[in-house]
Parts: structure tokens; C-alpha cells; sequence
């Protein structure tokens, strides 16, 4: 049998405001007008989350965390997405967003919960608009769009106030692509033009799968044939990131509809902590990835071209080792759930039936602490 | 729980029309319910149970979706989590299975996950069950996946006024609900009682002293038949009209094997794994002393739900049901 051999796309140039080098570079369409202190701004975040990763690593590691998804690589394409959000537009991430829940205000100690077995989430979404991570992946991108109907049916959109019009962003990576509900998602808010932007974090990697897998053409090309606009963006580059973003969910605000950005990435880590990637990929490609990182072209910017303190660097890299020390010792801090737990929230109205469950499960939990003491 | 229905309706009406009417009351009653499915805007539903709502809530309220179940219940969510009470018709039984990772995964675990801050005060109405000739993929009842499940509560309604007042305590519920509607009873007329019966509440339809007779949705009516004819014969079965599958009313059902001494369940889903396996599970359990008799039951058979010429055959029916007295008796 001989092998079949695919048309391949040329890749398509990307929307990029910063170069690798640190160069700032202007697109037509993508206008930026940013101080050298929001860049800064935005370096910290870029730091800060990085440290988060970090330190949640070396946690599992240590037995603390029993799993971690590493977002290393993927913090320009999270923290611009996540700057362009305003207050009042909600965000549906995958369960690699640290950088989104970051920029949404989420005490990093609450992420932590989920991987280290003391909660299946557990935190309100509400408080920051920020939803549960989502582990079937694609599935929450259905309920950002169910999100964005109830957006119309609100009025919360293309009314021109700044404060009201809201949009919902949902972030899934390249492997989600091939999901139906991905799919279902793209059909019904092209049918009702709703509020909604798709951000595919194409990370090149699902699991051990290349994104060749997933698809023939570009990404972002998918949502032509449902009838809403899609583009590529260099994903490690942030300030591109979060023009591209903010245009998008100005367009979703203002009633114009949905779009798909697809940010060109690369996810320089493994899958998970549990995950070998030396079984599928060569060094070579992440030694490429590396001379794109997102951070040391924002560093080569603010030293080469802008006005930031000589201090500045010093004093993120202090803020740094303290959000360190307080993943640590808050991490260890996380409670324990109790065997009760599992039965709370579970219903608004819990059955009676679950209470002679209940009652079991604590009273021979209780009779075994009994029987050690 | 064991009642006359007092009629408030002046004249009988369809489980499908009761239903509708109960829809109608719900949309009424708060802005925030939204029907939403394939064919219930114009169409009114290929059973019709939605006719007339779309004329009078418009396009927002009554929402003709595409054609992707997991993107019914998906983008259910979704609203459930902006604060509206959706409503959501599966068409047929058969068409749920492309929504269960949706309802199993994400409805059903949605409220724990989130330390209860999210609520999906969700209603998943699925017409059910066989007895109509249908292709297949048409008949089935597949009632037991979701019993199973954790976080979600599972109903069916046997009679118009059930159907009436369940629907609207499903929505009114802040637990997601799937809503079993018996669809080869839709056209069977009935009074609406004045006043409902708790939700998760189960019924003694027909007081009786020798078997009881446990069934819900379709089977319900041939239970009754069924002791109908038993009682020409001398024999007198109890008859409880289960309603609540998840979580199971046992206090009404350990209370009438008390009386009894036997119990046979009935329902036209597989026997395996199913709602009467739970059944004789908890009644051996807590009435272990009190039975004459092995629980039995009649029920599908573990196949495929069969070509339309043999259910007639395969599904639970009197004859079968009248055998299975028979069998308990024998004891």
C-alpha cells in the first residue's frame, strides 16, 4: 500500500506585534496603543504565572500535588486572552488556563485544590467570572455558547455601553478541535451570531498526538465553513495575543458575532506531570520553541527599547520568590475534605435516601479514627 | 402515599395537552423557563406536546435548535449558568445518548464541582418507551443510565394530571431533572387533580391485599389492567404507580410489601442493572422478614428492543404480568 500523501497548506503568516527579538512590529488590521508600563504590567503577569507553574511542579513532585498541567510556553497566549477580558465577560477555561484564571483575579491557591485531591474545583465562578476548569475537553464550549444565548436574551449586547455588553470567551486547545461538541458549538453560534470567541491555544501537541492529527487545513481555516471569521496568531507573542483577543470580544460585545483565533503556540513541558514526552517528539523542536519564548521577547523589549526602572526586573523577581513561598505553604495548608463532603452540594434537595449513606460512610470513617486514638 | 384525584378540570384531557398545559403554566409563572429543542417552535413538537408555545413566547422562549443533542444540553448549561431554567425536549429516547456525556459529566456533576455556587436547574424531557410500531432507535427506556447517576433526579408520569403537575415541580426544581414522558400514553385522557403530590413521592394507584404490583410511566396503565383481571380470577393486587425513579420513594413501596408479603416490579426497560434490580436490592434488605416470596419482574428482555411485529410479544403485558402473580403465589 502506498502511503497517501496530503496537499499541505503553506503555513500562513500570523498576527505578530512583537518579535521574537523584541522588536515591535505594527499589523493593519490590529492596531496597539500601550504604554511601556502596561508592557511592564504584563511582563510581571507573564513572571508571576510562570513561578506559579513552577512551583506547582515541584509540588507534585514532591507528593503534595498528585497531577499538574504545566502551561510553560503558553504564558503569552493566556495572559493576553486573559487582559482582554472586561469585568463582566465570563471566561469557560480547559484545566491548563492558570494565566486566564490569573488575569481573572483567582487566587492561585484555589486552582491548586483540583490537583492535589482536596476538591473537584471548589471554587465560585461568579467571584471572577472565571468557570470550573474543564476536563472532558470541548465540552465547556458549548456552555459558553448556551452563555452567550442567554447574553442576547439579556440584552447584554450591541447596546454601546462599555460596562453591559458582554461577551464569553472559552479557551481549548488544537486535540479539543476534533471534538463534536467543538463542532456543535461553532454551528450554533454562527446560526444565532452570539457573543462568543473560540480561543484554540494550539500548543502543537495533544497529548502525544501532533496537531496532523487532528486536522488537514489550519485551525483557524475551521471556522470559514461554519460562517464566522478565524485567525492565526503568533501565540507566544502577548501583545498580539491581546489585540487580536480584545478585537474579537469587541466584535462578540457589539453583536457582530463570533470568531475563532487560533494562537500559535507550543507547550514546552509535558502533557501533564505524569506524561513522557520523550516517547513521541524530538529535543530539537522544543530547543526551536525556546528561541520564541514568550517572556524574553517582552524582557528583550522593556530593556532595549523602553523606559522601565533599572529596579523593575529586581522587584518582579521579589514578587516571584513571595508567590512562591505562599503556593507552598498554602498548598500544604489546603484542608483535607471530610468524608461528609462528598455528600454536600452534591443536590439542592438532598433524597432522605442519601442520609443513611451518609450517616455510614462518617460514622465508619469515624469508628476506624476512633479504633487508631 | 395513597389518594383520590379530585377533579378540577372540567373535562378530561391528553397526557400530551396536560403536558402542554403545564409548560404554558411554568413559562408563565417565571421568564426565566426557555423550551428548547428540535421541531418544538413551529411544529409544536413531533408529539405536539409544545403546540402553541412558540406562537405565544416567540423565538427567545422557544428555541428550535440544530440538530445535535450534545449541543441541546450543552448550551443548556450555558444558560442555566447565565440564570435561566431551561427546558429541553430530546426527541426520542434513542437520540439521548450523543447528550450523555453532557448530562452524566457536566450537568449532573456541575452543582458539586462548584461547592455549590452553580445551579442547573435543568429539565431533560424525554418521550419513552415502545408500543407505538416504531423504527428503531424509537422505543426504548433508557431511564436507568440516569438513575444511576449522582447529581441528576429522575421522574415519569403515568397519567395526565401527573404529567401536568410533575413538569412544572421538574422546573421548578434547582436539581436537574429527567423528565420520562410515556409516550404511547400521550393521547390517554385523564382529570387534573387540584393539588400535586410531593415530586419524589410514590402512589398506590389501586389498593389491593395479596401481590404488589410496582410500575411506572407506560407500564403503569398495564398494571392496572392487569389487576383488573386478577381480581375476576380472586386476586387482589396493590398497584403503586413508582413516579420517582431517583431517588426512589421505599418508605410507600416497604410499606405495601408489608402488607403484601410480595412484590413483582414492572417496566419495559432491560431487566439487568435496571430500576427493579434496585428494587428487589432494598426490599431484601429492609423487608427481608416481610416476603412470602422472591421479588420477580417483568420487564424487557436483555436484547435489542426488538422489530415492532415482536414487541407486542417482548414488552411487559398482562398476560405476563398475570404469570408472574401466579409464580408469586406459588410460595
Amino acid at each position: 500500500m502506498t502511503e497517501r500523501v496530503y496537499a499541505v497548506h503553506p503555513e500562513p503568516d500570523m498576527v505578530q506585534l512583537l518579535t521574537p527579538e523584541g522588536q515591535r512590529v505594527d499589523h493593519p488590521d490590529y492596531p496597539l496603543d500601550i504604554s511601556d508600563d502596561e508592557i511592564a504590567a504584563i511582563y510581571r503577569d507573564l513572571v508571576l504565572v510562570r513561578r506559579l507553574d513552577t512551583e506547582a511542579i515541584a509540588l507534585q513532585r514532591q507528593g503534595e500535588l498528585g497531577l499538574w498541567a504545566s502551561l510553560l510556553g503558553q504564558e503569552a497566549a493566556q495572559i493576553g486572552a486573559g487582559r482582554a477580558l472586561r469585568a463582566q465577560d465570563m471566561a469557560f477555561p480547559s484545566y491548563r488556563e492558570h494565566g486566564v484564571a490569573w488575569c481573572r483575579g483567582v487566587d492561585p491557591l484555589d486552582l491548586l485544590g483540583l490537583f492535589r485531591g482536596t476538591n473537584l474545583g471548589g471554587f465560585d465562578p461568579f467571584e471572577h467570572n472565571f468557570q470550573l476548569y474543564t476536563i472532558v475537553i470541548g465540552a465547556h464550549t458549548l456552555h459558553a455558547t448556551g452563555y452567550a444565548m442567554g447574553i442576547v436574551r439579556d440584552g447584554a449586547m450591541g447596546t454601546g455601553d462599555i460596562d453591559r455588553d458582554t461577551a464569553a470567551l472559552v479557551c481549548f486547545g488544537d486535540g479539543a478541535s476534533s471534538q463534536g461538541d467543538v463542532n456543535e458549538a461553532f454551528v450554533w453560534a454562527a446560526a444565532g451570531n452570539l457573543p462568543v470567541v473560540f480561543y484554540c491555544q494550539n500548543n502543537q501537541w495533544a497529548i502525544s498526538e501532533p496537531v496532523t492529527t487532528q486536522s488537514r487545513v489550519p485551525l483557524y481555516q475551521r471556522s470559514a465553513g461554519f460562517g464566522f471569521p478565524g485567525m492565526r496568531v503568533d501565540g507566544n507573542d502577548v501583545l498580539a495575543c491581546f489585540a487580536v483577543t480584545r478585537k474579537a470580544l469587541d466584535d462578540a460585545r457589539g453583536a457582530q458575532g463570533p470568531t475563532l483565533i487560533e494562537a500559535y503556540t507550543y507547550r514546552m513541558n509535558p502533557h501533564t506531570t505524569s506524561d513522557d514526552p520523550t516517547r513521541y517528539r524530538l529535543a530539537d523542536e522544543t530547543e526551536t520553541w525556546k528561541l520564541r519564548d514568550p517572556i524574553a521577547r517582552v524582557k528583550a523589549y522593556l530593556t532595549r527599547q523602553a523606559s522601565v526602572p533599572g529596579e523593575f526586573f529586581a522587584e518582579v523577581e521579589q514578587e516571584s520568590q513571595q508567590l512562591a513561598e505562599r503556593i507552598r505553604s498554602g498548598c500544604r495548608a489546603l484542608p483535607n475534605p471530610s468524608p461528609e463532603s462528598v455528600f454536600e452540594a452534591l443536590y439542592a434537595d438532598m433524597p432522605a435516601e442519601l442520609d443513611a449513606q451518609r450517616e455510614e460512610f462518617v460514622s465508619f470513617v469515624g469508628s476506624l479514627d476512633e479504633a487508631v486514638h | 402515599m395513597t389518594d383520590a384525584i379530585p377533579a378540577t378540570s372540567p373535562a378530561p384531557i391528553t397526557m400530551a395537552k396536560a403536558l402542554n398545559n403545564g409548560l404554558r403554566k411554568a413559562m408563565e409563572d417565571d421568564p426565566k423557563v426557555l423550551i428548547m429543542g428540535e421541531d418544538v417552535g413551529k411544529l409544536g413538537g413531533v408529539f405536539r406536546v409544545t403546540d402553541g408555545l412558540h406562537k405565544d413566547f416567540g423565538d427567545d422562549r422557544v428555541i428550535d435548535t440544530p440538530l445535535a443533542e450534545s449541543g441541546i444540553i450543552g448550551t443548556a448549561v450555558g444558560l442555566a449558568m447565565r440564570g435561566y431554567r431551561p427546558v429541553c425536549e430530546i426527541q426520542f429516547d434513542g437520540f439521548v445518548f450523543p447528550a450523555f456525556d453532557q448530562i452524566v459529566s457536566q450537568v449532573a456533576k456541575m452543582r458539586t464541582r462548584s461547592a455549590g455556587t452553580v445551579r442547573m436547574p435543568i429539565t431533560i424531557r424525554i418521550p419513552f418507551g415502545g408500543g407505538i410500531g416504531a423504527v428503531e432507535h424509537h422505543s426504548e427506556s433508557p431511564e436507568s443510565y440516569f438513575a444511576h447517576t449522582p447529581g441528576l433526579k429522575v421522574v415519569s408520569c403515568a397519567n395526565p394530571s401527573d404529567a401536568y403537575w410533575m413538569i412544572q415541580q421538574s422546573i421548578a426544581s434547582d436539581d436537574p431533572v429527567v423528565f420520562f414522558e410515556p409516550k404511547r400514553r400521550y393521547w390517554a385522557k385523564g382529570e387534573i387533580a387540584q393539588t400535586p403530590l410531593p415530586l419524589h413521592s410514590a402512589r398506590v394507584v389501586r389498593p389491593g391485599s395479596h401481590v404488589t404490583i410496582a410500575s411506572y410511566g407506560p407500564m403503569v396503565t398495564t398494571a392496572l389492567e392487569a389487576a383488573t383481571v386478577a381480581a375476576d380470577e380472586g386476586r387482589d393486587l396493590e398497584v403503586i404507580d413508582l413516579r420517582t425513579l431517583s431517588p426512589l420513594d421505599m418508605p410507600t413501596v416497604l410499606a405495601s410489601v408489608a402488607r403484601t408479603g410480595r412484590l413483582i416490579v414492572v417496566h419495559e426497560a432491560w431487566q439487568s442493572f435496571s430500576i427493579s434490580s434496585e428494587l428487589a436490592a432494598r426490599v431484601q434488605e429492609h423487608a427481608f422478614y416481610q416476603l412470602e416470596a422472591p421479588v420477580l419482574r417483568v420487564t424487557g428482555y436483555d436484547t435489542q428492543y426488538p422489530p415492532s411485529r415482536l414487541e407486542e410479544e417482548w414488552l411487559p403485558n398482562v398476560d405476563r404480568i398475570l404469570d408472574a402473580v401466579d409464580r408469586s403465589l406459588s410460595y
